[in-house]
Order: structure tokens, then C-alpha cells, then sequence
């Protein structure tokens, strides 16, 4: 499960001074579901899903990933998490089997486990073909199965995608949304970051509209038309993007 | 578990490191061909150009003479000078290589019985190597003709030849080769060794942060459950080893280049300034010299860490050379000696130090001092290193 409790981030910008690019947002992501954060460019989904990664810390509040608070225990939290986008990208010079080793070994499995589970997950993505070719001389396919492995070599409970179909051709953008689905079969806790409609009409069980660091709206596809009287979820974003009026910055943030 | 972390990304990166042809060219192929191509090499090519000077006839101008017959003669007959009877210019000639040097004979050279003499004067093209060597013999043919002008006056006088020259005048060696080697090449070694660890450790500090940065693989790394302390750690132990590399290779590359000349050199002159440089000088030096490639390696990796791509990460990194090569250099000067205050001065009193360790000099108190401060140094820009790795600002500098 994830638990976003009052997450906010502050940057500071030469030119633009304090910016807020994440204030207050509380969410939950139950277990077997996936949540889906929506939201334009900039609005603040990628900052949210990298505090939740613990590769950002928060300027305000906490989270709780799989009940690890993700500033006392971020290391604990990242054991427990696959995080997956378009920047997380592979070694060049690593072959695809060799990425995929060198995550098993970072997140403590020993020799033995770590064989089994990439011939395991190696099988299952039809990967065997290249699994001694470099991750330089690979297909974006091939890449974006490599990255799905190396996410779940340590079979984690909770599984992060930052926009994850981003310059995705529809074939390799068809298998990421397939191993999605995949990971909510296997009572994964999924959180995904994405402006792409299709992608969210398609996921999510739960939406969370975000705009300029703010969560806006939040419910089942559902539960959003009925409150917005609309059937098109593009619809209800724009409503609600649209009306909403940014907030000030905190003066007193750092 | 924080062992076992670093091991492996050390072991990542260097399985990295070893398929990159771009840092097994900096790391391991330039130490190794630099010195035999710059010693042997130019050496042999210096060499052939010093032999072909002196087998070469050189075409000179005899001025005035009319009335030394016999010189002009004799000078004519000499080998090596061919004589040429223009009268045009001198200085022109010369300064057009059209001839290698002019001499003019004062009057009355061989007729005057007197002790009065003008001088000879010889006119030469300065720095040029043909020039100085058709002077050279000049001189030398004036010499033996004042040799013999005054061994037979002092015959006529019924006087020995050691007359004008009573006694001679000796150098000798007293101090053992290691010395000689401390003080002729010892600078150079130092100097070598500090920059060798520098720009071995270069390339990789840039590769494995703005590099990383530059390739998107930093956000990937960054979501593993390692420390970022953990990382660092794995990731400035290769540049480390990648700085000892090189520098391990550049004095071994260096060594036997030398010897090779040497040897090549004694064979066909016969002659040769004979220095020794003991191994265990050498290890001696490397290990003052450790503290220093480990502050380079963690400086380097924290500079590199600010950039946003690797050629951003060049631009921040060319400066740091002036500043390491300055109190390089500064302990090659002449004069410049190891002082309790020096001793505190990051990298002069480690090139300093190294220049007495292949003399075979051990000042043990000097040597406590540099390896404490130098280890201090290097502590220091270890954590900072460390520091920087955690600061969200430099790792997602935009």
C-alpha cells in the first residue's frame, strides 16, 4: 500500500525564485489496484512519484510505501519498489542479463535466488534471445523489457511508473501496459503518472487529477462522471484544470 | 552489507570501465605508448638530426685573410667545410641558411710574430643546430692553430708544453646514482606521477557522474535500495584505481623506454650519464602518492557531479590541471626544497617528497607529515564527495 500524507515539495530557481511544484497532496493506493495520477506537463506528477521513490525528499509531510515512512526508512522503501520511466534508462555497456543482475545484486539477493529468478523472468518476457547483447546494440522493445525485468528481479510490492509509455511506438507502449495490468494481478500496489487519456481509461482503478502541485479531484473513472455529470474524462480534466485557481507559494517555504 | 554494496558497484563499473574504449585509451593505451614514442621516438629522431649535422659538410665564408694564406688554405682543406668564396652579405646568407656560419681573420694572423691579436671573430645563425656545428668546428680548427702556434714558440724558447698548462682540473662524482637520479630525473618523476594520477582518474570521474546523468541512468540507480554514501564509495574506488593505473603504467612505460634509449645510446656513443632509480624508491613514491590520487579521484568525481553532460563536466574539469600542474612544476625548480611549511602545501610537498624518496633521502618526519595532511586532504574531499551525492540540487541540476 501507499500512503502520501500531505506531500509537499519546494524548489528554489535562480531566475523564478521559490517554486512550488508539489503542496499538500494526500493519496492511497491500495494493494491488486491501480492508481492513476493525471495531470498535464509540469503539474507535478513526476516530483510526487520520485518522493515516493525516495529519490527526492519531501519539503513537507511523508509517505508510507508497503509501511515504510519514506523519510526515516528510504532504503527500506526502495527495497519494496519497482520504479519504472522514460529516465530511468539502462548501462550501455551492460548486457541485458548483466542490468538485470547487477539490480538483483543491489537489492540483496544472493547468487543462487538471483539465477533462478532471472531465468524465471527471462522466460517469461521471451527474453533469452538477447540476453548477452549489450543494452546499446538493443530494439526499444527489447529495452523496455530489460527495464521491466530489472524492475522485478527483487519481486517487489509496489510498483511505480512515471509516464512509462512516453516515446513509446505502440508495440513496445502495448507490452508496458501489459505487464501493468499484469502487476495488479499480482495484488501489486501500482501507482502511475500519465496525461495520456487512453492510458488512464484503460488502467485505473483510481484517478487522482493533479495540477500545479496540487491534487485537484480524486475517485474511480465512476465516481468522477457521476460527480462531473460528463461521460469523457478528458472532459472532466479540462473542467477541472480549467476552474481551478493557483494558489500563492508559501512565503515562508524553503 | 555496506562492503558487499560498494564491491558490487565497483564491479559494475569496472566491467563498464573496461568496455569503454574511451577509458582504456586515456587509462591504459596513452601511459603506455606516451613515453616510448617521446622518449624513444623523438630521442631517435633527435639523435639522427645531431648525426646528420655533424656528417653534413657545412658551407662557410672566410672574411679578410688575404694576407694568412696558409690558414685560408688549411681552413678550405678542412674537413667538413666547404669554403665559399661569395662576397656578398654574410649576414643575409646565414640568415637564409644559404651558408652555416662566416669567420673573419683579423690581419696580420699568420704573418704577426707579435703577441697583439684581433680576435677571430665567428659570425653564426644562434639555436641553429647546423649552424652552431659549422661554428663548433671553426673554432675547433683555430684552437689547434693556436695550440701549435704556441707549442712551437714555446719550443723556440726551449720551454715544456706544460709551461702554459701547469695542472688540470677535475670533477668527480661523490654521491651514489640514486642521488644523481633524485636530483637529474627525479623532479620529472614526481612531476609525471602527479599528473598521471590526475588524468587517469579524469575520464572515469566524468563518465560515472555526468556521464551517468547524461545517459539517464542516474534516476535509475538512484531507485535501487543502495545508500547514496554506498554508491560514491563504489563508484571513487574505480576512479582511484583508474588514477593508479595510469600512473602505474606511465613510470613502467616510462622506465623501459628510458632504459631502451640508454642502452641504444651507451652502444653507439659508448657513453652515457649512468642513474639508478631502486624499486623500492619507486613503491616508496607511489605510496605518498596515494593519498594524492585519492583526493584527485574524490575532487575530480565531485566537480563532475555538478555538470549536466560530460562536456559540460570537461569545461569544469580543464582548469583543475593549471592548478595541479603549478606546484607540480613549482618542485622541479631549482632551489626549491622541502620546508616544514612546504610540507603542508597540497600536491608541492608531495611532488617534493618524491623527488628525495628516489635520491634515497628519507626525512621520516617530513615523510609523517605530507602522508598526514595529504591523507587529511583527501579525507576531506572524500566527504564532501559523499555530500554532494546527497544534495538533490547537483544530482538534478536543471
Amino acid at each position: 500500500m501507499i500512503e502520501a500524507r500531505s506531500l509537499s515539495k519546494r524548489f528554489h530557481d535562480k531566475k523564478r525564485g521559490q517554486i512550488c511544484a508539489v503542496e499538500n497532496v494526500s493519496f492511497t493506493c491500495q494493494p491488486g489496484s491501480i492508481y492513476g495520477l493525471l495531470g498535464a506537463n509540469g503539474a507535478g506528477k513526476t516530483t510526487t512519484l520520485r518522493m515516493l521513490a525516495t529519490i527526492l525528499e519531501p519539503s513537507d509531510g511523508t509517505a508510507l510505501v508497503f509501511g515504510h515512512d519514506i523519510i526515516e526508512y528510504p532504503e527500506k522503501v526502495r527495497a519494496n519498489i519497482g520504479f519504472l520511466s522514460t529516465a530511468t534508462a539502462l548501462y550501455p555497456r551492460l548486457t541485458a542479463q548483466e542490468m538485470v543482475e547487477y539490480f538483483g545484486r543491489l537489492n540483496g539477493l544472493d547468487e543462487a535466488t538471483l539465477k533462478k529468478r532471472i531465468d524465471d523472468i527471462f522466460n517469461r518476457l521471451d527474453m533469452n534471445s538477447f540476453r548477452d547483447r549489450r543494452c546499446d546494440k538493443l530494439s526499444t522493445g527489447m529495452k523496455q523489457k530489460t527495464s521491466i525485468a530489472r524492475t522485478l528481479v527483487h519481486d517487489p510490492p509496489v510498483m511505480i511508473f512515471d509516464e512509462p509509455t512516453l516515446g513509446l511506438d505502440i508495440m513496445a507502449a502495448r507490452t508496458i501496459v501489459a505487464f501493468i495490468r499484469e502487476c495488479r494481478q499480482a495484488g501489486k500496489t501500482v501507482i502511475l503518472s500519465t496525461h495520456v487519456m487512453s492510458e488512464v481509461e484503460k488502467l485505473c482503478d483510481v484517478i487522482g487529477i493533479i495540477h500545479n502541485g496540487a491534487l485537484l479531484a480524486e475517485g474511480t473513472p465512476t465516481q468522477l462522471r457521476e460527480k462531473y455529470q460528463e461521460k469523457d474524462l478528458e472532459e472532466i480534466f479540462v473542467r477541472i484544470v480549467t476552474t481551478h485557481v493557483a494558489r500563492p507559494v508559501p512565503a515562508e517555504a524553503s | 552489507m555496506s562492503a558487499r554494496n560498494i564491491a558490487i558497484v565497483y564491479r559494475k563499473e569496472l566491467l563498464e570501465a573496461l568496455r569503454d574504449r574511451r577509458t582504456l585509451i586515456s587509462t591504459i593505451l596513452v601511459p603506455i605508448l606516451l613515453f616510448p614514442i617521446l622518449t624513444v621516438g623523438v630521442g631517435f629522431v633527435v639523435a639522427g638530426l645531431i648525426e646528420e649535422a655533424d656528417r653534413e659538410p657545412a658551407r662557410i665564408m672566410i672574411l679578410g685573410g688575404t694576407d694568412s694564406p696558409g690558414i685560408v688554405s688549411s681552413l678550405a682543406k678542412s674537413k667538413n667545410l666547404i669554403v665559399v668564396a661569395e662576397p656578398a652579405n654574410y649576414v643575409e646568407l646565414i640568415s637564409n641558411k644559404k651558408i652555416r656560419a662566416a669567420v673573419e681573420i683579423p690581419p696580420g694572423l699568420e704573418s704577426s710574430a707579435g703577441t697583439d691579436y684581433s680576435p677571430v671573430k665567428i659570425y653564426m645563425y644562434s639555436g641553429d643546430l647546423k649552424s652552431t656545428t659549422a661554428a663548433k668546428r671553426i673554432e675547433e680548427f683555430f684552437n689547434d692553430y693556436r695550440d701549435n702556434l704556441a707549442r712551437d714558440r714555446l719550443k723556440a724558447q726551449k720551454l715544456p708544453a706544460s709551461f702554459l698548462k701547469p695542472f688540470d682540473i677535475q670533477q668527480k662524482n661523490v654521491v651514489s646514482e640514486e642521488k644523481v637520479a633524485g636530483e637529474t630525473v627525479g623532479g620529472i618523476i614526481s612531476y609525471l606521477v602527479i599528473i598521471m594520477c590526475l588524468t587517469g582518474a579524469m575520464y572515469p570521474a566524468m563518465d560515472l557522474t555526468a556521464g551517468e546523468k547524461e545517459r539517464a541512468t542516474m534516476e535509475t540507480i538512484l531507485s535501487s535500495p543502495i545508500s547514496r554514501t554506498h554508491l560514491v564509495l563504489g563508484k571513487f574506488l574505480l576512479v582511484l584505481t583508474a588514477s593508479l593505473v595510469t600512473a602505474a603504467l606511465s613510470v613502467t612505460s616510462m622506465g623501459v623506454s628510458s632504459w631502451v634509449f640508454q642502452h641504444f645510446q651507451d652502444q653507439s656513443s659508448g657513453s652515457a650519464i649512468h642513474i639508478k632509480i631502486g624499486l623500492g624508491a619507486v613503491l616508496s613514491v607511489f605510496l605518498v602518492a596515494l593519498p594524492l590520487a585519492v583526493m584527485f579521484s574524490a575532487a575530480l568525481l565531485t566537480i563532475a557531479l555538478f555538470a549536466k553532460s560530460y562536456k559540460e563536466a570537461q569545461s569544469y574539469i580543464s582548469p583543475l590541471m593549471v592548478v595541479v600542474i603549478v606546484p607540480a612544476v613549482a618542485a622541479m625548480l631549482p632551489g626549491v626544497e622541502l620546508t616544514p611549511r612546504l610540507s603542508l602545501v597540497p600536491i608541492l610537498n608531495v611532488s617534493l617528497l618524491c623527488k628525495d624518496l628516489i635520491a634515497g633521502t628519507y626525512h621520516w618526519n617530513s615523510i609523517a607529515l605530507i602522508f598526514l595532511s595529504t591523507s587529511l586532504y583527501a579525507g576531506a574531499a572524500i566527504f564532501i564527495a559523499i555530500k554532494m551525492f546527497q544534495r538533490e540540487s547537483v544530482l538534478f541540476r536543471s
